[in-house]
C-alpha cells in the first residue's frame, strides 16, 4: 500500500499519541513526513525512528511566526507541501462555573486559534503544489456535549464550523478540508486528563464496537482523506468513534 | 493494494454505474465479489470482464427470497460473506409532493428502503459466523438535506441513513460495522432518470466548492474504505462524498 506516494505532510502534535501513529503511517505508505511538536526530544525521536523520510521541526501551534517558518523549512526540506494534518491538541475537563478565562483561552488558543493559523498558512503552498488536502482532528466533541468540556467542546465544535468554510474558501483551488472526529482514544492527552486505562476501558465498553479506540484506527481514517481516495470529499465530519454518537440503547 | 485481501463482497445495483465501478474497485484490491441486479445482461457483462474473482447472481433487492438465495448462494461459492454494500437504488423524474402517486413512492421506498433493511437483516447470520463484517449503505446527500421534487427519494435516504444507525448499535456486539455513504452529484445512469440532462448535470455542479460532478470510481474508493480494516473503529456514521455541497451556502457567486 503506497497510496501516499508523492504526498508531502505536515502534522502537528507529532511526538505521540495519534500525531505519532499518523507520521509512522504516512511514512509507511510513502508520504514525506514534517513531524511537529513542542515536545522535542520525543518528536524527534519519532522522526529518527522512521529516518529519511521524515524530519521534525518545533511548532507551538498558536505562534503566526513559528507556523511561517515550519511551513516554509517543510517546502525547503521536502520540495512541497500538499497535506496538513491539524492533530496538535489539549483537553480540559473542567466544570463550567469553575473555567477561568485563563482556562478557556489556553484551550481555544491550542486546539482552535492554532487550526486557523494551520489552515491559513498553507493555504499558498497547497495551491503552489496544484492541490492539497487538510485534515483537522476534532472530536466527537465537535458533534455532542460532553460534560466538563465548555472550552474543549467549544473548540472542537470551531474546528468542525472552520473546517467547512475553508472547504468553501479553498474548493477552487482542489484544496480539500475536511475534520475527522475521534471517539475514545487511548493516548497520552487522555491520561493525562485524569483517566486512566481501567477508567477509560469502562466506559468505552458500552459504545457499539465495546472498545476504546486505538491511535493507529485514526491514523488510518487520516491517511484516507490525505490520499486521492478521497478526492471528491470536502467539507464533511468523518466519524470514527465506536458507534459513540450513533444513537442510544434502552438495553444494557 | 491489497486492502481488500479475505474480503467477500455483496453488491447490489452492480450492472453499471457506481455498483460497477465498485465491484471492479474491490476485485482490483484483492476482494471477491458477489454482484447483483436486475440488469441480468449488463451484470453478467461486467462480472465476464473481473474473472474469477467475481459472480453475478439476479437480485430483486425488494424480495425476502431473493435475498436469502444471494446470501446462500455467496457464502457457497466464495466460503464467507463479509461485506454488504446496499447500492441499488432508484430516483423517479422530478414532482412536487402533490404530483407525487401513492405508488411512485411506494416503488421508492421498497427498492431504496426495505431493499436496504432486507439485506442488512440476511447478512447478520453469515457476518456473525465470518466473525465481523462491514455494512455499507449508499445514501445520499438527500439523506442529509431536502431535495426539491423529490419527497420519496429524501424520505427513503433519511431512512436509510437512521437505519444504518440502529443496526451499527445492534451488530456491533458481533464486530459487525454499518455506514452510510452520501454521494453528491455523480456521473451515472440514474441521474438521466431525474429527467437532467448531462450538459444541466454538468452546468449545475459547478457551483460547488470543488466545481465539477463526481466520477463513479470516487465514490468506489470511500466504499472500499469503509469496508476495509482500515476503518475498524468507524460504525454508524455518515460518510459523505460530495464535493463540498452541503458544506455551507456562499454570498460570493
Amino acid at each position: 500500500m503506497s497510496n501516499l506516494a508523492g504526498k508531502v505532510a505536515l502534522i502537528t502534535g507529532a511526538a505521540r499519541g495519534q500525531g505519532a501513529a499518523e507520521a509512522r503511517l504516512f511514512a509507511e505508505r510513502g508520504a514525506k513526513v514534517v513531524i511537529t511538536d513542542v515536545l522535542d526530544e520525543e518528536g524527534r525521536q519519532v522522526a529518527a525512528d522512521i529516518g529519511d523520510a521524515a524530519h521534525y521541526i518545533h511548532l507551538d501551534v498558536t505562534d503566526e511566526n513559528s507556523w511561517a517558518a515550519a511551513v516554509k523549512e517543510t517546502v525547503a526540506h521536502f520540495g512541497k507541501l500538499n497535506v496538513l494534518v491539524n492533530n496538535a491538541g489539549i483537553v480540559q475537563v473542567k466544570a463550567l462555573v469553575d473555567t477561568s478565562v485563563a482556562d478557556y483561552m489556553k484551550v481555544i488558543e491550542i486546539n482552535q486559534l492554532g487550526v486557523f493559523l494551520g489552515m491559513r498558512t498553507v493555504a499558498g503552498p497547497m495551491k503552489e503544489a496544484g492541490s492539497g488536502s487538510i485534515i483537522n482532528i476534532s472530536s466527537i466533541d465537535g458533534l455532542i456535549g460532553m460534560s466538563g468540556g465548555s472550552a474543549y467542546c467549544a473548540s472542537k465544535f470551531a474546528v468542525r464550523g472552520m473546517t467547512k468554510v475553508a472547504a468553501m474558501e479553498l474548493g477552487p483551488d482542489n484544496i480539500r478540508v475536511n475534520s475527522i472526529h475521534p471517539g475514545g482514544i487511548h493516548t497520552p492527552m487522555i491520561t493525562q486528563a485524569g483517566m486512566d486505562e481501567s477508567v477509560m476501558k469502562d466506559i468505552f465498553s458500552k459504545v457499539p464496537l465495546g472498545r476504546v479506540g486505538q491511535p493507529e484506527e485514526m491514523a488510518t481514517l487520516a491517511a484516507y482523506l490525505a490520499s486521492d481516495d478521497s478526492s471528491y470529499s470536502t467539507g464533511s465530519e468523518f466519524i470514527a468513534d465506536g458507534g459513540l454518537t450513533a444513537g442510544f440503547s434502552l438495553e444494557h | 493494494m491489497g486492502a481488500l485481501d479475505g474480503k467477500v463482497a455483496l453488491i447490489t445495483g452492480a450492472a453499471r454505474g457506481q455498483g460497477a465501478a465498485e465491484a471492479r474497485l474491490f476485485v482490483e484490491r484483492g476482494a471477491k465479489v458477489m454482484m447483483t441486479d436486475v440488469l441480468d445482461d449488463e451484470g453478467q457483462q461486467v462480472a465476464a470482464e473481473l474473472g474469477d474473482a467475481a459472480a453475478y447472481m439476479r437480485l430483486d433487492v425488494t424480495s425476502e427470497d431473493g435475498w436469502k438465495e444471494v446470501v446462500a448462494a455467496t457464502v457457497e461459492k466464495f466460503g464467507k460473506l463479509n461485506v454488504l454494500i446496499n447500492n441499488a437504488g432508484i430516483i423517479t423524474p422530478v414532482a412536487e409532493l402533490h404530483e407525487t402517486s401513492l405508488a411512485t413512492f411506494q416503488k421508492v421506498t421498497d427498492v431504496n428502503q426495505t431493499g436496504v433493511f432486507l439485506g442488512m437483516r440476511e447478512v447478520v447470520e453469515p457476518m456473525k459466523k465470518a466473525g465481523g463484517g462491514s455494512i455499507v449503505n449508499i445514501a445520499s446527500i438527500d439523506g442529509l438535506i431536502g431535495m426539491y421534487g423529490a419527497v420519496a427519494y429524501c424520505a427513503s435516504k433519511f431512512a436509510v441513513r437512521g437505519m444504518t444507525k440502529v443496526a451499527a448499535i445492534e451488530l456491533g456486539k458481533y464486530g459487525i460495522r454499518v455506514n452510510s455513504l452520501h454521494p453528491g452529484g455523480v456521473k451515472t445512469k440514474i441521474l438521466d432518470d431525474t429527467g437532467m440532462t448531462e450538459a444541466q448535470a454538468e452546468e449545475a455542479f459547478k457551483a460547488i466548492p470543488l466545481g465539477r460532478i463526481a466520477k463513479s470510481e470516487e465514490m468506489a474508493t470511500l466504499a472500499a474504505y469503509l469496508a476495509s480494516d482500515d476503518a475498524s473503529y468507524s460504525t454508524g456514521s455518515e460518510f459523505i462524498a460530495d464535493g463540498g455541497l452541503t458544506a455551507g451556502f456562499a454570498l460570493e457567486g
